[in-house]
């Protein structure tokens, strides 16, 4: 038995596919969800992925966390059921208020690719079991809004219960308050993350590391164990 | 709006004293003579817009046609050529059912006018073409040149442009793996802004552009028709800039990235559904160009209610819905029983589509509006009887002094410290320099099937994800060698993009090509041109590489100066596996370096007469196709057999370029030797042609040399690779920080 893990399809999204190949690499069913749609074809988790969903032209996720699947997976995030939220997907899940904070232009006002140096703050999420807390990785980066900030009282709390889940190392590609990468929910089944774990999961493909694979095999583990 | 009476068909030929303003639209005399005996009457004035944009330089290509017809007759033979000039992009066969197509087209004018809209709707016009072929859009590329680095107008202008790659690209989830920056004072006014894309399909899935079967209905679809591009191909593209003239900024189109993606998605989803008979998408020339190659293409004729074009602005004339450039639309021609189905895949992507008409048994293009027929032509006459000159050209009387002063008499540095501050400001010049400030605005990673990108000598795409195999594209071109010797120069052009996808372990495959050149009515410029066609035709021929298509950007041109004839080329491979690519970087401290291939002292047009010296003059690098084509078999085979670990090609900048890149990228140094018969200066900075650097594992050495000894290929052990400098023994040491600060510094400095 393997585990179901859905991809949400919003117009405007990119890594898509890339992320149902990161699901499958693992070893887990990826499920392509489409944004009109409201039913989540029982999947057990859903990945929100990468891109720039109805074009970003309002405000980075602000049209998608009102698309009709988004619904249902508020829903069910409240439930339990794990999200991950990659770049766009991070946006819509702070725009969803699933996750605190907001996401800001960059603060040198362009878009930034880069392979980034990451440290794993919380290896405790249902998508981050398979890292130890501390382990740098290195995960491709790639946005034009990826400025974390939330209020100061927010950040204290994020820090104080262990809620940051990652931090860039060495240098802070957009200017985000604490160095946040991504965070948590209180509960630990919602992750949101700017890096794209789904685009290192080969070792020839991309900056040909793998260190993004643990995200995928950390939630198979966790759904085929439950 | 006036009142004035609907100027049809049948007005025209009531009216046959009515003067239209043809020479506003771009016509010259002669020209407006000829669509008048054409047509037996007077044009409308729907008509005329149609003629005028299709029969524009940019669109008709009237001054090189003669000229580009050699790319057809020299064609080498080829087996992996499936589509050839002519159709939206060509196609080539890459093995295991796939096939290839892809592109290189100009987007200058608009790019000075408008950096940013100029630079993003060239990615997306050109995305569309290879869409219009059938196949997945995968990877783009773009050539640009700019003026000069420090020039207060470039910080406008390259800002401007990279933003508008970024911003176009990124958001439609196409990786970017590669192109060129080149800077130089000739293309100040005139940037050159070029852009490639590479689409994958079956080759069952190829689709053409073409009208056929009577009562089939032409669906366009996509954004809706506004006033922006107006003319833009006839008055932006096809003329010189002149300040006099009041602004050109209307007739920049603006773009539109998220409607393009969802272009992208049911453009597909159609095909696969097999719902499409022919397509074209509207891009220079809007709908003028689409119904009448359409038309033209097919076997019948077609009639458009023109009434039906869903319009932003309601205002808009017949003729300029017909001349309209707006972004993000296509034209489908579809069977009536799949309609409703084509029509629901665009509502699922919420995509408008409008059925604005269909084929007919005739051979005519009718056009109606409000009731009234305002266009009846043949639609070959619009889209393929333009004008075609044959334009005067001469050898420029400067070229003969130019050749003449020969940079190889240029004072060389004297001593050891010279050379080393020489080579340090060579690799922190802004065109040696690191452009990652550049590349680092566009998402390389995206659809995760990047293999390699820049600054690797070509971007690499896997297409199965199962076999492994892949596609290498690599653009260059070098309008300082060009301008010394434009037949020359255009070889070195395929010859060094050729060696980069080889380099990378491809197969060099196909070539496309994107001509820029200054104004066809200068017969110096003329010349410049006739060279570059024919040598880079015959280029073609020997290396066995065919032209599949591209495009020629001519009037690159402000008042009397023209920028270097600078033909760029593409150079398409295929690689069977992509995990036997080679990389640039050094991977392992002790490999062996390998200088394969001669070096002379040839330093006309190369990189250390321009930063040292301002100087530009003698003779390009000599060309040897055969040598090239050599070295390209033993690069693919030692990257096959794993005797190399990496490799660079040397093209400007000459090797120690290559070495310093090399090392910043692997993060280990080399220790180089001057061989016997060179001195130190033309062994690091010649850039004879036919040349790479490759490190060899210890344990393939011998293997290695075998190979190259029996297959006559020079190949001379000039050092290790080795430390935390680049160090050429008895001459000077530069340690990799300084490398690196000088190498990457320079870019963002000027920029930033």
């Amino acid at each position: 038995m393997t585990a179901r893990i859905g991809v949400v399809t919003f117009p405007g999204s990119l890594d898509d596919r890339d992320t149902q190949r990161a699901i499958r690499l693992a070893g887990a069913e990826p499920v392509a969800l489409w944004h009109k749609d409201k039913d989540l074809k029982q999947v057990d988790a859903v990945v929100l992925c990468g891109g720039f969903s109805y074009g970003d032209y309002l405000r980075a996720g602000a049209i998608a966390r009102f698309s009709p699947v988004m619904e249902t997976l508020i829903e069910q995030a409240k439930a339990g059921m794990p999200v991950l939220g990659i770049c766009n997907g991070f946006q819509i899940l702070t725009e969803a208020h699933l996750l605190p904070g907001a996401m800001l232009g960059n603060n040198h006002l362009h878009f930034i690719c880069r392979d980034q140096k990451l440290r794993v703050e919380n290896a405790e999420t249902s998508w981050t079991t398979d890292y130890e807390a501390g382990q740098e990785i290195h995960i491709p980066l790639k946005n034009m809004d990826g400025r974390y900030v939330a209020d100061e009282r927010t950040l204290d709390m994020l820090e104080a219960e262990g809620r940051v889940a990652f931090r860039y190392l060495d240098f802070n590609p957009n200017g985000s308050l604490r160095d946040i990468a991504g965070i948590t929910n209180e509960a630990g089944n919602v992750v949101g993350l700017m890096p794209h774990p789904e685009h290192a999961t080969e070792p020839l493909i991309g900056t040909g590391r793998t260190d993004g694979l643990p995200f995928f095999t950390s939630i198979l583990k966790k759904l085929v164990n439950a | 709006m006036s009142k004035t009476p609907l100027d049809t068909v049948e007005h025209a030929a009531a009216t046959p004293d009515v003067e239209l303003p043809w020479a506003e639209l771009g016509l010259k005399k002669d020209e407006y003579e000829r669509v008048v005996a054409i047509l037996g009457r007077r044009p409308t004035g729907a008509e005329l817009a149609m003629y005028s944009v299709m029969w524009s330089e940019h669109c008709s290509y009237k001054s090189s046609k003669v000229h580009l017809r050699q790319f057809g007759e020299k064609a080498p033979q080829s087996d992996a050529l499936l589509v050839g000039i002519g159709e939206n992009a060509g196609v080539v066969d890459v093995g295991q059912g796939y096939a290839v197509t892809f592109k290189v087209e100009s987007h200058n004018h608009p790019s000075y006018v408008e950096p940013y809209q100029g630079a993003a709707t060239g990615v997306g016009g050109i995305v569309r073409d290879i869409i219009a072929m059938g196949a997945r859009p995968v990877a783009v590329v773009d050539p640009l040149r700019f003026g000069a680095a420090d020039h207060p107008d470039t910080k406008r202008v390259l800002p401007g442009v990279v933003a508008g790659i970024g911003g176009y690209g990124n958001c439609l989830g196409l990786p970017n793996i590669g192109g060129e920056v080149v800077f130089d004072a000739c293309y100040q006014g005139n940037p050159l802004v070029n852009a490639g894309a590479i689409g994958v399909m079956r080759h069952e899935d190829i689709h053409l552009a073409k009208a056929s079967g009577a009562g089939n209905k032409v669906i366009l679809y996509g954004a809706r028709t506004g006033g922006d591009g107006i003319g833009g191909a006839s008055i932006l593209a096809s003329e010189t800039f002149d300040d006099a003239k009041p602004s050109k900024r209307p007739a920049v189109q603006v773009g539109d990235p998220f409607q393009e993606k969802l272009l992208i998605e049911c453009t597909l989803e159609a095909f696969q559904e097999k719902l499409v008979v022919g397509i074209q998408d509207l891009g220079a020339a809007g709908l003028s160009c689409a119904t009448s190659e359409l038309a033209s293409n097919g076997s019948g004729g077609m009639r458009v209610t023109l009434d039906d074009v869903p319009l932003r602005d309601s205002t808009l004339s017949p003729e300029e819905i017909l001349m309209s450039e707006s972004q993000e639309r296509m034209c489908a021609v579809v069977e009536p029983d799949k309609v409703d189905r084509f029509l629901a895949i665009c509502d699922k992507w919420d995509v408008i589509a409008t059925v604005i008409g269909e084929v007919t048994d005739g051979d005519r293009l009718e056009i109606f509006w409000h009731g009234g027929k305002i266009v009846d032509v043949d639609p070959r006459t619009v889209a393929h009887d333009g004008p075609v000159y044959e334009r005067p050209y001469a050898r420029p009387d400067w070229q003969d002094a130019l050749q003449a002063d020969d940079a190889n008499k240029l004072p060389r540095p004297e001593t050891s410290e010279e050379l080393r501050e020489q080579v340090l400001k060579l690799v922190s010049s802004p065109n040696q320099a690191s452009k990652s400030w550049i590349t680092s605005q566009y998402d390389r990673f995206v659809q995760g099937n990047t293999v390699l990108a820049q600054p690797e000598d070509s971007g690499m795409i896997r297409i199965d994800e199962e076999s492994g195999l892949g596609v290498a594209i690599a653009t260059d071109g070098n309008g300082r060698y060009a301008k010394l010797d434009p037949y020359t120069g255009a070889q070195l052009a395929l010859a060094e993009a050729y060696r980069n996808v080889a380099t990378t372990g491809a197969k060099p495959l196909a070539v496309s090509d994107c001509l820029n050149f200054g104004s066809p009515e200068d017969p110096a410029v003329m010349w410049q041109f006739a060279e570059a066609v024919r040598g880079l035709a015959d280029a073609c021929q020997q290396l066995g590489t065919p032209v599949t298509g591209g495009n020629v950007s001519l009037y690159n041109q402000t008042g009397e100066a023209a920028i270097h004839p600078t033909p760029v080329v593409a150079v398409l491979g295929v690689i069977d596996d992509v995990a036997r690519r080679t990389p640039v970087a050094f991977q392992e401290e002790g490999q062996l370096l390998y200088l394969l291939g001669e070096t002379r002292e040839e330093f006309g047009g190369s990189a250390w007469s321009q930063v040292i010296h301002d100087h530009l003059g003698g003779l390009p690098p000599q060309v040897d196709l055969e040598r090239e084509r050599l070295l390209g078999e033993i690069l693919i085979s030692a990257s096959r057999d794993g005797m190399i670990d990496s490799a660079h090609d040397l093209s400007d900048g000459g090797l120690i370029q290559a070495v310093v890149e090399s090392a910043l990228l692997g993060g280990r140094g080399a220790r180089l030797v001057v061989p016997d018969g060179l001195d130190a200066f033309t062994f690091l900075l010649s850039e004879s042609a036919g040349r790479a650097v490759v490190a060899v594992p210890r344990s393939e050495e011998l293997r290695f040399n075998d190979m190259c000894g029996a297959r006559g290929l020079p190949a001379t052990r000039i050092g290790v690779v080795d430390g935390d400098a680049v160090e050429v023994q008895g001459e000077f040491t530069l340690p990799l920080d300084e490398l690196r600060t000088a190498h990457e510094g320079t870019i963002p400095a000027l920029l930033a």
